[in-house]
């Protein structure tokens, strides 16, 4: 593979080789947290520090980790990172830092991390690996914010905590105001959010294809 | 947390505070193993004796090592390195000494140190401070919930190959949308016991 561009790494890890919608990978650890969209705007920028730092520190180091031990030294770099960010959420946002629990631990067994570390950062040079390691962060996170949007104003009628619906409902002449789908909620509201996603992008992904033949 | 009786907190994690279904841990696998119904009954076995395993292990580790020598904060590092280590022993023990398991079980070994479920009930068990005995139990009874998960979708998988789904949902989409399903149905389980 040539030393792909910024513009390419941009687009890959954005849209065309999306984690969440095409790989369907790491949905694990930041799932459980997208009912609120401040909690996952915070997931996803601590997701987005580790990925960036270790990809930068794995491919400034791929000419000196051994092979064998390849993995470990990887998962010990990205645990190194999630104490960082672990240690900073409990000491500036300590009432996120409760809420989130275990799921910012959680982000060492992220599958799309260590995707990232062996398929573009172990064989890359430090600029395009940190560059690839933000942009998967985003590319990550922007799915998990688009489905915390709709899951946070159809389950508490809120978007990062300020009431929208309500007032909504009331100004189109409702007495009741917004009625919460606390559906939305619990877990299956998760699931069926992301699915729907899914479908929606993938969808769009066939038309762009057929469009372009 | 103390009084919490084993019995009670062993079918909660199985049923009403499903590893999988309430908080979405583990999924990569589920969603990739979950064909075949015995490849996922292999998968599942192997992960709920890891589980068992590693959350007796880190326990005795946290409470006795990295908290009297206040250094929880190096507890992931901690926990992960256990866990590659049990993995690891585990493969050479059953390669060793039980072949037919080896083959059953051996190839989903080395998928069972990037599940985080396995990381999240060692992390669960920290936050709710578990006893010893309830740690085991709680980490036998995830396990299970897990098995109980990706069984019932391989089960559905299986039968859905011949279905007509429509092609964006192909996949991934269709296997999200049952989980959610199977995840409403399992709320159904909350009102028998109720853990926090």
């Amino acid at each position: 593979m040539a030393a792909p561009g910024i513009r390419d790494i941009i687009r890959e890890d954005l849209w065309k080789n999306n984690p969440v919608t095409v790989q369907v990978l790491g949905i694990c650890s930041t799932l459980a947290v997208t009912n609120l969209l401040l909690n996952t705007l915070i997931m996803g920028l601590g997701l987005t520090f580790v990925t960036a730092f270790s990809a930068l520190t794995v491919s400034l180091l791929r000419n000196v980790i051994p092979p064998r031990v390849r993995m470990i030294v990887q998962t010990l770099i990205i645990s190194s990172y999630v104490v960082v960010v672990d240690i900073t959420l409990k000491a500036y946002v300590p009432d996120i830092s409760k809420a989130l629990g275990p799921y910012v631990g959680l982000i060492i067994t992220n599958c799309i991390i260590m995707g990232r570390l062996e398929a573009f950062s172990s064989s890359n040079k430090p600029v395009p690996a940190l560059m690839d390691g933000v942009m998967s962060g985003i590319g990550y996170s922007w799915v998990l914010l688009v489905i915390a949007f709709f899951r946070e104003i159809l389950g508490f009628g809120t978007v990062i905590g300020i009431p929208v619906m309500d007032p909504l409902m009331k100004a189109m002449g409702s007495s009741e105001g917004w009625i919460q789908w606390s559906f939305m909620i619990m877990a299956p509201g998760g699931f069926f959010m992301l699915a729907v996603f899914i479908w929606v992008a993938n969808t769009l992904s066939a038309k762009k294809v057929t469009h372009s033949q | 947390m103390e009084n919490l009786s084993p019995w009670v907190l062993f079918f909660a994690a199985i049923f009403t505070g499903n590893i999988l279904l309430t908080y979405f841990l583990g999924m990569c696998s589920f969603l990739s193993v979950s064909r075949q119904v015995k490849t996922a009954l292999g998968l599942g076995l192997a992960v709920t004796f890891v589980l068992t395993i590693t959350a007796a292990v880190n326990h005795i580790i946290y409470f006795h090592v990295l908290v009297p020598l206040g250094i929880e904060y190096l507890r992931y590092i901690v926990f992960i390195g256990v866990i590659a280590a049990t993995v690891q022993f585990l493969e050479m023990f059953i390669e060793r000494y039980s072949e037919v398991l080896y083959i059953n079980l051996g190839i989903f070994l080395p998928l069972i140190t990037v599940n985080c479920a396995i990381l999240g009930v060692s992390l669960f068990m920290v936050i709710r401070q578990y006893t010893f005995i309830q740690s085991v139990v709680f980490g036998a009874g995830s396990g299970l919930g897990w098995l109980l998960a990706i069984l019932a979708m391989a089960g559905i998988q299986e039968r859905l190959n011949e279905k007509k789904i429509p092609p964006p949902l192909r996949g991934p989409g269709i296997a999200l949308i049952i989980t959610g399903i199977m995840a409403m149905a399992f709320i159904g389980f909350s009102g028998m016991v109720q853990i926090q």
